[in-house]
This record gives C-alpha cells, sequence and structure tokens, in this order.
C-alpha cells in the first residue's frame, strides 16, 4: 500500500549479530529502515526482536554478557562511534512491553527527560508535558491530577504514560516493543492513531508479536525467526503472499510461532 | 448432600494448621520475655536514681556518687562521629558495588571481605583500632581513633543494608532512565536513591544502635575511666556510657547498687530514643513510597 514518504535512510543494518554468551540472539542481518515509515518487526518469541532494538541505542553496554558485532548505522553514523551515549539514547524513544510508569509525579515521569537535558523553565516543562500527554491520549485523563504518582496509573494508563514520556524526548526514532501487551483493545486502537500521526515526523520501529497490527501499522515489515532475518519486504505485499520464503506466510496465517 | 463436605483428611489438616501456628506464636512470644525481663529488673533496681543531678552532673568520690553527664556527651561525640565517617563510606560502597561493579572476581572477593569483616570480633576490630588509628595515624587516644575503629566495624552492615535496598528499586526504572539518555549517576540520584532511602537508613539505625553500645573497641583508643572535663574536640579522649557501666560494674568499689542500673537503662533509653527518631523518619519515607 503505503511507499515510504521518503527513501532517506534513518537506520542501516550491516551484518549485525548479537550473541549472549555463546548463545546467538541474531544472526548477520542487513536492512535498511527509511525515515519517516513504520518499519515492523514480526516473529515468534527469541527471534532477536528486541535483541535488535537493545543494539540500536547500545543498551547492550548496560547489558552484561551481550555481545554485538556488524553495525548499526543512524543517520549515516555508525552508532558505535557516537562519542555521547547519551545524546544518541536521547534521540530514541524507547516503549517497553510492560508499562513503567517511574515512581514520580506524572508531570515528573514526563518531564524528566527534557530535565535531564537541562530544560529548567518551568512554563516550558508545564508545554511540554502537556503536549506530550496529549499526543499520547492521556491528556484528558490525568490532567486534574499531574502530581500524583504515575506508578499507581492503570496499566494502560502507564503505557500512555510511557509513550509520553518517549515523546517528551522530542525522538527522531521510536522504539515500541510489542507495547500492546499490556493494553486493553480500545486503548491500543487509540495508540495506533496515535502512531499513524506520529509517523509524519518521527520513525517508528515496531515489534509487534500481533501480525494484524503489524499490517494495520507497517509500511514495511521484517520477519525474523530464530535470531535470522527471514526477510523484509512491504507489509501489504507479505500479507497478500507475495513474499520469497514461503515460511514467512507460514508465520503470517499462523500456521506456527 | 453438599458437595463440600468435610472429609477427615481435612479435619486432619485443620488440626495441624492451628498446632503449627499456636506453635509458631509461642515460640516468638518467648523471643520477647528476655528483653521483658531485662527491661523490668533495671526499672525497678535503678528506683530512686534518676534526677536531674543524675543526668547533669560529673561523677564524684570515685565515681561512686553524682551523674553522668560527661559519659552521656562522650557517647553522643563518638556516636556522632562513627556515623559521619561510616556512612558516607558505606553508602559510596554500596552504591559503587550495586550500580556500576560489574560482576568480577574481585567484586565477589570485595563482597566476601565485607561478610568476613561483619565476623571479626569487637576486640580485634579494637586492637586494630590500636595499631591503625591510635599509633599509625597518630591520632592518639581520642574520640577520632576510638569513632573511626567503630566505623569500621559498623560499616558491613551500613554496606549491606544499603546494598539490599538499592537492589530492591526494580531493575526496568533504571532501564528505562537508561533508554532516556540519562547516565548512571542521574538514574541513581533520581530515581534509585529516593526509592531506596528508608533501607538505606534501617542500616544507620543498626549500626546506631550497635556504636551505643559497644564498649571493647573504644576501651583501648579513645574512653577514658574518668575525666574531669568534656571533650571539646575528636581529639581528645572522652568517657563515654558502655565504659562507664562496665567499670562502676566491675571496678570501682562500693557503687550504690541502684548506680549502675541506672546508667544500664539510661544506655538502652539512649538506644531506643535515637532508633524511634530514625523509625519515625523511615516510616514518613515509606507513607511516601512510590509503587
Amino acid at each position: 500500500m503505503v511507499k515510504p514518504a521518503t527513501q532517506v535512510k534513518k537506520l542501516e543494518v550491516r551484518d549485525l549479530s548479537i550473541r549472549y554468551g555463546d548463545e546467538i540472539a541474531l544472526h548477520s542481518a542487513d536492512f535498511d529502515v527509511y525515515e519517516n515509515e513504520i518499519f515492523g518487526i514480526i516473529g515468534p518469541a527469541n527471534s532477536g526482536k528486541t535483541s535488535f532494538l537493545r543494539a540500536i541505542n547500545r543498551m547492550n553496554e548496560m547489558t552484561p554478557g551481550m555481545n554485538v558485532t556488524g553495525m548499526v548505522k543512524f543517520d549515516g553514523i555508525d552508532v558505535k562511534s557516537w562519542r555521547d551515549v547519551y545524546a544518541l539514547r536521547s534521540r530514541i524513544g524507547v516503549v517497553f512491553p510492560l508499562p513503567v510508569g517511574l515512581p514520580l509525579s506524572i508531570y515528573d515521569n514526563v518531564a524528566l527527560s527534557p530535565r535531564l537535558s537541562g530544560v529548567k523553565s518551568k512554563s516550558e516543562l508545564d508545554d511540554i508535558v502537556e503536549r506530550c500527554l496529549t499526543r499520547a491520549a492521556l491528556f484528558d485523563e490525568v490532567k486534574d491530577r499531574l502530581d500524583s504518582l504515575g506508578s499507581l496509573l492503570s496499566g494502560g494508563q502507564q503505557q500512555r504514560l510511557t509513550i509520553a514520556r518517549a515523546l517528551s524526548q522530542s525522538p527522531e526514532l521510536l522504539l515500541l516493543d510489542e507495547f500492546s501487551i499490556a493494553v486493553d483493545p480500545v486503548t491500543t486502537m487509540r495508540i495506533e492513531d496515535v502512531l499513524k500521526e506520529l509517523k509524519k515526523e518521527v520513525t517508528i520501529v515496531l515489534v509487534s508479536n500481533l501480525v494484524a497490527q503489524a499490517r494495520r501499522l507497517a509500511d514495511r515489515t521484517a520477519f525474523f525467526l530464530g535470531g535470522e532475518l527471514v526477510e523484509v519486504g512491504e507489509t501489504e505485499k507479505l500479507f497478500r503472499g507475495n513474499v520469497q520464503d514461503s515460511r514467512t506466510t507460514d508465520y503470517l496465517e499462523g500456521r506456527f510461532g | 448432600m453438599s458437595s463440600f463436605q468435610t472429609t477427615d483428611l481435612n479435619q486432619s489438616n485443620r488440626r495441624k494448621e492451628s498446632l503449627v501456628r499456636i506453635l509458631l506464636g509461642m515460640v516468638t512470644l518467648t523471643l520477647i520475655i528476655p528483653v521483658g525481663i531485662i527491661l523490668v529488673t533495671l526499672i525497678a533496681k535503678s528506683e530512686g536514681t534518676f534526677s536531674w543531678a543524675f543526668f547533669s552532673e560529673f561523677p564524684r568520690n570515685s565515681m561512686t556518687e553524682g551523674g553522668i553527664f560527661p559519659a552521656l556527651v562522650g557517647t553522643l561525640w563518638l556516636v556522632a562521629v562513627a556515623l559521619l565517617a561510616s556512612v558516607p563510606f558505606g553508602v559510596a560502597a554500596a552504591i559503587y558495588l550495586s550500580e556500576y561493579a560489574e560482576d568480577t572476581a574481585l567484586t565477589r572477593a570485595i563482597n566476601l571481605a565485607i561478610i568476613n569483616l561483619a565476623g571479626v570480633p569487637s576486640i580485634v576490630h579494637a586492637l586494630f583500632g590500636v595499631g591503625a588509628f591510635v599509633l599509625f595515624f597518630e591520632f592518639g587516644t581520642s574520640i577520632l581513633a576510638a569513632s573511626l575503629t567503630m566505623a569500621v566495624m559498623t560499616l558491613p552492615v551500613v554496606i549491606v543494608a544499603t546494598r539490599e535496598s538499592l537492589q530492591a528499586v526494580p531493575q526496568p526504572f533504571r532501564e528505562a532512565c537508561w533508554n532516556m539518555g540519562a547516565t548512571r549517576w542521574q538514574t541513581i540520584w533520581r530515581i534509585v536513591l529516593p526509592n531506596s532511602i528508608s533501607g538505606i537508613l534501617t542500616g544507620v539505625i543498626l549500626e546506631v544502635s550497635r556504636t551505643v553500645g559497644e564498649t571493647a573497641p573504644i576501651m583501648f583508643t579513645g574512653a577514658a575511666l574518668f575525666l574531669p572535663f568534656l571533650p571539646t574536640s575528636v581529639y581528645d579522649q572522652t568517657m563515654a556510657m558502655s565504659l562507664h557501666l562496665y567499670v562502676i560494674s566491675t571496678q570501682v568499689p562500693d557503687v550504690p547498687e541502684g548506680l549502675p542500673y541506672g546508667v544500664a537503662l539510661t544506655l538502652i533509653a539512649i538506644v531506643m530514643i535515637l532508633n524511634s527518631v530514625s523509625i519515625g523518619f523511615r516510616t514518613y519515607l515509606r507513607g511516601k513510597k512510590k509503587w
């Protein structure tokens, strides 16, 4: 269906392999992610999807035993050669499978990242908090209790809070790791609408275990299986059966995994 | 007939359950018996000892009369200086071990050393203190030397309590911060420490209790049997409650019977007051616990 809006490469993945000790999580993957597209990654558990996300923002350095070879280029520059890893990470928003409401107020959850990068002005922070919460479809529900604890919100609200927090970084790249696991279907749909909007400004990598979700959102989709990148293609083509590897169709149609 | 009949097995399980419950409860009750006996004995036997003068006067007549003022002041000095030395060191070491150090042979050796340090008898610490602080660093027998000796002795308590409470903060909180571009220190300062402070205080409480009561480590390093003046700096010697109790109970003839009991009760009261202040503070912080 949708062609990527641009053909500018946001991420270039080259011969990327990830190991945990002797165990291979991802084996020699090569693909590109274009600017302003939603790039879906599907595949059963243990196929290297989350490991790939961690390699992009160098979280492997915080994970004992995780070993990355090959390279991921972000805006044309190998992430390993970024001297300031914190600046790299602050340009990449991450949303986890289980919502993480930090033990701070709702306001402080969203204001944390701007504060870390030196924003002090109260009015500026107010703006950021309201804008990000609104974009994450949460503001109306919490606007009267921004001082209450983010960690006490319901699961679905916390996940939207996590998204608002990721947006507060003004990220260029948004990594979503099975964000809808702990979220009800209605909220999921609202977040999906948000993502479609966001795509105009942000490149999104969406790891999902719901193939239907990937079909709804992703412009192109990669299929990972057991640490192997089976194939990458335009989502709609893959779903129509236009595949290079029959395992892709088997997975999409639920014959395994 | 109801489908929820009571079977014999059910009945026997329930009997066992109440038996176990009673047994465990009784064992727990016996734990407070010694505490009760000690307190009752001290209160009963120290009757008539307490007066304003008891707390505000120097000992007189070879410590058989007068008050405990200098010992009281000295103990506060010792505890304060020991805390000042051990809390920053202990908390810093615990933060490093919990948040920065990788799991290597060295860190495992350090962890083992900390546990072993906790097992060293206090008299050995005392001799270490004499060698290290009194002689090598030339602090002489002084509050500084005595407090540092106690600080070394109680360091493992602070480190272990702090490390445990840091590790009780869920890992996803850290990951979320790191992913945002926060450094380790920013994460520790904004998220980890505020949420582990109540556990750290528990370590401090334990340390205070132990420091107030210890006798051996201060005997050779800074505490004096009797001094007619108060300490004015950390380089002075001082009297201390614990040593004072030891001295008037065993070394001085013709001490009135109530006096040692009064000193002992005061010692316990100090511990309880210091503890309840920290416990109150901790309860306040726990009330604000955030997940």
